[in-house]
């Protein structure tokens, strides 16, 4: 084992993954992250918390990740390269492993000018793809990046995103390759509503062997209203939401379920591709649909059954 | 060329009319390319200051000398004359300029009137695009001759990221996707392939996070 943790049981037993997204507060609260722990609680393997997500100021990820162990949930600590330089990034991956932290999602992170605070300098010492090499170096060589030898090393599952709906198309698989390549264990990909470009993505992802060497979660999110759908389709970067589930929102009398229901066909048509090996499920502030989704799609936890 | 525009009126007038005699010196190089900065700009300014100063009852005089390139001593030495009795000069220059005024000239203050921005090329007419960071270790062979520290908004080595769409980054629909021009210029030599090379990390250390730098040329002394 890597890492030791679940999430890498559960995907190396080949059961079909489950894990959430779980926003730290904008504030010193721990008690919210205590109470949407509880609601995801023996429903996912693991989940993702975000670090500082479009660039807006919260509770850092390590000390919430900390807080979801505390309550018995298994978190994959999200790291950005916005805010911290290579130094700062091994002290926190360091920090994380000794508090019990097993897997680590590495990102380049939304660009500052997205977040409340747009004067900030954007740090992007590394990107995604040479951070994941550093922590795969802390982990198996096990040395700094710098090359000097670490006596004690962080066993983290490693893990990345990848969108199949950015440009240029023929790229977004060959990225994800280069992701293998720097040492990734797992990824996650971008909200998936366009199953034929997710299709055909992981068809080239299983060309390229990718698929051999690293397990993809497909993400999948609820829509709550049309607007909500509307505003991803129009305003978020790198989405691809089609019109007729704008229309079937649009249309429906009752959004929300609605919603659900539209994520967990997605889940279902997902399931079937090859090369899919689990879903992530992005409820942002609205965690208290993952226990709906999954019971809809009939799916538990791997590590539950 | 370095690109720099006038700082706005009222800005550099918080500064101006603190002082007497003031002296606008313009730059004839990279900011008078960029309609900004050289000499019919520094008499611009200085005709709009006299005409402020008068309305606002302020005494004193402001006079205007144009030097080819004021980050040479040489030419920022040539002034000596007319900095003379001044209270202040106003470098309308790059920011490279009021720094080596003061520092040739060190009895007199010293304010630029201008922000300094980018080594940028003209794009079109009276527009200018970034091209460089002065990062100080260049390696834009391997990108196609584009810069992607310079021109991609997070300086990915490993773009383009999961934001570009459409051929623009996800910070604006106005900014084009450095790394689809890198791409697309890659595939012109049907070398697109070369993207799946982890690039990077970067050596920051040849950079000005290394420290302030200075360049000898070798063989002569200084
Ligand atoms: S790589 Fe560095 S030196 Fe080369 S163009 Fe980019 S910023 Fe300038
Ligand atoms: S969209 Fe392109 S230019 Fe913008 S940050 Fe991503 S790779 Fe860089």
């Amino acid at each position: 084992m890597r890492s030791g943790s679940i999430l890498e049981k559960v995907l190396a037993d080949g059961k079909f993954a489950v894990t959430a997204e779980l926003g730290p507060p904008k504030g010193a609260d721990p008690q919210v992250i205590i109470d949407k722990a509880n609601i995801l609680k023996g429903h996912v393997d693991a989940v993702n918390i975000t670090d500082n997500q479009t660039a807006i100021a919260r509770m850092c990820s390590m000390a919430a990740a900390k807080i979801a162990i505390d309550q018995g949930l298994e978190p994959i600590m999200q790291m950005t390269c916005r805010d911290r330089n290579r130094l700062a990034m091994q002290a926190d991956i360091l920090g994380a492993a000794a508090l019990g932290i097993k897997n680590l999602l590495c990102l380049t992170g939304d660009h500052q000018s997205f977040g409340n605070h747009p004067e900030a300098l954007g740090v992007f010492d590394l990107d995604s793809i040479t951070l994941i090499k550093m922590v795969k170096d802390m982990r198996d060589v096990p040395q700094f990046q710098c090359g000097e030898e670490i006596t004690f090393a962080p066993k983290l599952l490693i893990g990345a995103a990848a969108n199949p709906y950015a440009d240029p198309f023929p790229f977004r698989a060959v990225r994800l390759a280069k992701k293998v390549e720097a040492g990734i264990d797992f990824c996650q990909t971008q909200i998936i509503y366009n199953l034929e470009k997710f299709e055909e993505f992981m068809r080239q992802c299983v060309e390229l062997g990718v698929t051999e060497r690293c397990k993809i979660l497909a993400g999948v999110a609820p829509l709550k209203s049309a607007g909500m759908a509307k505003y991803m389709k129009n305003r978020v970067a790198g989405m691809d939401v089609p019109d007729e589930v704008v229309e079937r929102m649009a249309a429906a009398e009752d959004a929300q379920s609605e919603g659900i229901d539209v994520c967990v066909e997605v889940i279902n048509r997902v399931r079937d591709i090859e090369g899919v090996a689990g879903v992530h499920i992005m409820a942002v502030e609205w965690e208290s649909a993952v226990p709906e989704i999954l019971s809809r799609a009939g799916l538990r936890a791997g590590s539950g059954s | 060329m370095i690109a720099a525009e006038r700082k706005p009126f009222e800005q550099i007038k918080l500064v101006t009319d603190q002082f007497e005699n003031i002296l606008v010196v313009g730059c004839n190089t990279c900011v008078a390319v960029c309609l900004t900065g050289g000499e019919k700009e520094a008499e611009q300014l200085a005709a709009e200051l006299r005409l402020q100063r008068r309305n606002d009852g302020i005494g004193g005089s402001v006079e205007t000398v144009t030097v080819l390139r004021q980050c040479e001593n040489e030419f920022v030495d040539s002034i000596a004359a007319d900095v003379e009795g001044k209270d202040l000069v106003l470098s309308m220059a790059c920011s490279i300029g009021p720094q080596l005024i003061a520092e040739r000239h060190p009895a007199v203050r010293v304010a630029p009137a201008m922000n300094t921005n980018m080594l940028a090329v003209v794009q079109k007419h009276h527009v200018w695009s970034e091209y460089c960071v002065a990062c100080g270790d260049c390696g834009i062979f391997n990108t196609g001759g584009i810069c992607p520290i310079a021109r991609c908004a997070k300086q990915l080595l490993n773009g383009p990221c999961g934001g570009s769409q459409g051929g623009h980054c996800e910070i604006s629909a106005e900014v084009p996707c450095v790394w689809q021009l890198i791409y697309e210029k890659l595939a012109t030599f049907g070398l697109e392939g070369n993207l799946s090379r982890i690039g990077g990390p970067k050596n920051w250390s040849k950079s000005n996070s290394g420290g302030p730098r200075t360049m000898k040329k070798e063989g002569f002394e200084p």
